[in-house]
């Protein structure tokens, strides 16, 4: 395969895996199998959506993160957080109160993500006007459904919005500001706090951008700990309070279910949960759905709020939100001293917004060539008449047809299947010590040396 | 290659579940992203077509590395006029069927548009053949 390696955030810890197949069996993509015991990620199938870390019940999938202390190797230090990170504290604890946590952990500057969302609406609005025979649009906001729609619906790469996310809009604006205000480019660390595998992924290798303009990223969950932990012993009482920024009530609730749609011209809809999204895009890719002029799409349930890296009720999270975003619609937008100051840089920001058009990678096919392809998928039909069709993951692939395609693709092999060795063990073609050590080759030795 | 698909007249929670299948194995098969695109769309027209109207019907989809032959039969009340089906516009679906988003009269053309040839046969009172083929090179794909 000539793909590049893709970045992937989520780690599976070997050590502590136990092979229980809960990742395998919820990948959208299917991009883990079993082998020695061990869940092993497939790279180019991954879309670093995080569902497998959702449901690890031994911790044994991690989210890397960039080191908290890098963040030292800057002069200025800008913590670049989203609104779902105030939305993660009690109704008690304001965003202030928050944000000077934040400056007494070692940031010097705080911004908040969203304030590139006005900016961005602007352009999404020209864009819509300028390409209306593309129907629909779809978001590039989030960045599990970019990669998705690459590996799994690539005849809808043309579909997506080829504009810059807020968070890379105001990465930008952030890093014009600072040097205009006398900063040397070289002193200024850039770190996104992220609610979510996928934006790690989108930082580190970034689609449709050379480079991305964020430096290092931090864990949401990891953040809100040290902050929370601050503010439960009292340790803010003497904070030096960072300036107010305050957001349109359009902007703090961009990153939930419906921020987008709600304000898109035409008939919009939004959808999320990856299993959902999935679904959707099938039927839009036969023209089932039709008519439809803007989608927006998120992998998490409840979307930002609802992020593999967030530690409140995601209910909550939107609650607060909605809260705060009614409170922000109550006021003049000419006050708001964010949006106000980056109206400045619009014009420049406009001009770095768009990104390369998004190239399709297709994890599906069986063979690059055509013939080729064709006697593998009649490998496939014929293995599938003796495999049982009861999906177990013994085998340590998520199913029989995946299981089926694994073999012909030389991954796995038929005597893997429990029912299939029973069959071969009943035709003499195996016994029952072969089933066994086949078993400990995809399972490790643990889970048949037991003494029952 | 060969695949056979049974399609259940009446059934439009089921309509569009032979072609997604269809499209996974094109997809596998490695055809061209834009011909695949077009061929479902043609399928699941005339897969919804035999939901609509037909009683019971079967989709055979037959792939070599030149072409792909679709062939939807049916057992239904099979169509009167062909030509007058193919205009634009022109539906015999009832309220009801429209109000779920299908029968807006414009399946036969939508078929004809994407793919190479279409040919449609018919017997009144027994039911209706439709095939489709598509070239993988110099079909209307290459040219448009």
């Amino acid at each position: 395969m000539k793909n590049p390696d893709f970045h992937h955030a989520l780690k599976i810890l070997r050590d502590v895996c136990t092979g229980c197949t809960h990742c395998m069996n919820i990948c959208p993509t299917e991009a883990i199998r079993v082998r020695n015991g061990k869940a092993e990620l497939i790279g180019n199938r991954c879309v670093d959506c995080g569902f497998c870390f959702r449901v690890c019940p031994v911790n044994a999938i991690i989210v890397e993160q960039d080191d908290f202390n890098r963040i030292f190797e800057y002069k200025i230090r800008v913590a670049l957080v989203p609104a779902v990170f105030a939305g993660q504290f009690p109704d008690n604890i304001s965003s202030r109160q928050i944000h000077s946590e934040l400056m007494e952990l070692g940031f010097t500057h705080i911004y908040e993500v969203e304030q590139g969302v006005e900016v961005l609406h602007e352009a999404i609005s020209e864009y819509a006007a300028r390409k209306s025979e593309i129907k629909p649009l779809i978001s590039s906001f989030c960045p599990a459904i970019v990669r998705l729609i690459q590996v799994k619906f690539p005849a809808l790469v043309d579909n997506i919005l080829p504009l810059k996310p807020p968070l890379d809009i105001s990465a930008l604006y952030v890093t014009r500001q600072l040097i205009d205000e006398g900063y040397d480019g070289d002193d200024l660390g850039i770190f996104y706090v992220t609610p979510c595998a996928a934006k790690i992924a989108a930082v580190k290798s970034p689609v449709g951008e050379r480079q991305s303009p964020i430096t290092g990223v931090i864990n949401m969950d990891f953040l809100f700990n040290k902050v929370y932990r601050r503010i439960k012993q009292g340790n803010g009482d003497s904070c030096k309070l960072p300036e107010v920024r305050s957001l349109t009530a359009r902007s703090v609730l961009w990153s939930l279910t419906n921020g987008e749609s709600t304000h898109a011209k035409g008939r919009s809809l939004a959808v999320d949960e990856i299993h959902n999204v999935i679904s959707f895009l099938e039927q839009l890719e036969n023209e089932e759905i039709r008519d439809i002029d803007f989608l927006e799409l998120r992998a998490c349930d409840e979307s930002c709020a609802g992020g593999v890296l967030t530690t409140s009720n995601r209910f909550f999270t939107v609650e607060r939100l909605k809260k705060r975003a009614s409170k922000s619609a109550g006021e003049d937008d000419n006050t708001k001293p964010v949006e106000k100051g980056i109206i400045h840089y619009k014009n420049r920001l406009k001009q770095e917004i768009s990104i390369e058009p998004v190239q399709p990678r297709s994890m599906l096919k069986l063979d690059e060539d055509m013939s080729e392809a064709m006697r593998k998928m009649k490998r496939v039909q014929e293995i599938g008449k003796c495999l049982p069709d009861v999906d177990c993951g013994a085998c340590g692939s998520p199913g029989c047809q995946s299981f089926a395609e694994d073999i012909v693709q030389g991954y796995s092999n038929l005597n893997q299947c429990v029912f299939v060795q029973r069959i071969f063990e009943k035709k003499g073609i195996l016994s029952a010590e072969e089933s066994l050590a086949i078993m400990k080759e995809v399972w490790g030795d643990d889970k048949l040396d037991k003494n029952c | 290659m060969k695949f056979e698909y049974d399609i259940e007249g009446g059934n439009f929670s089921r309509a569009g579940f032979a072609s997604s299948e269809v499209k996974k194995k094109l997809r596998q098969l490695n055809v061209d992203i834009q011909i695949v695109r077009r061929i479902v769309v043609a399928l699941y027209e005339a897969e919804v077509n035999v939901v609509a109207h037909a009683w019971y019907g079967k989709m055979t989809v037959d792939i070599d590395e030149e072409k792909i032959l679709l062939i939807l039969d049916d057992e239904g009340p099979g169509i009167e006029d062909i030509d007058l089906a193919m205009k634009e516009g022109f539906s015999t679906a009832s309220p009801e069927v429209r109000e779920m988003g299908f029968g807006a009269g414009m399946g036969l053309p939508n078929i004809k548009k994407n793919v190479d040839t279409l040919k449609i046969t018919s017997e009144p009172g027994k039911g209706t053949r439709v095939e489709m083929i598509t070239y993988m090179k110099g079909g209307k794909n290459e040219k448009s």
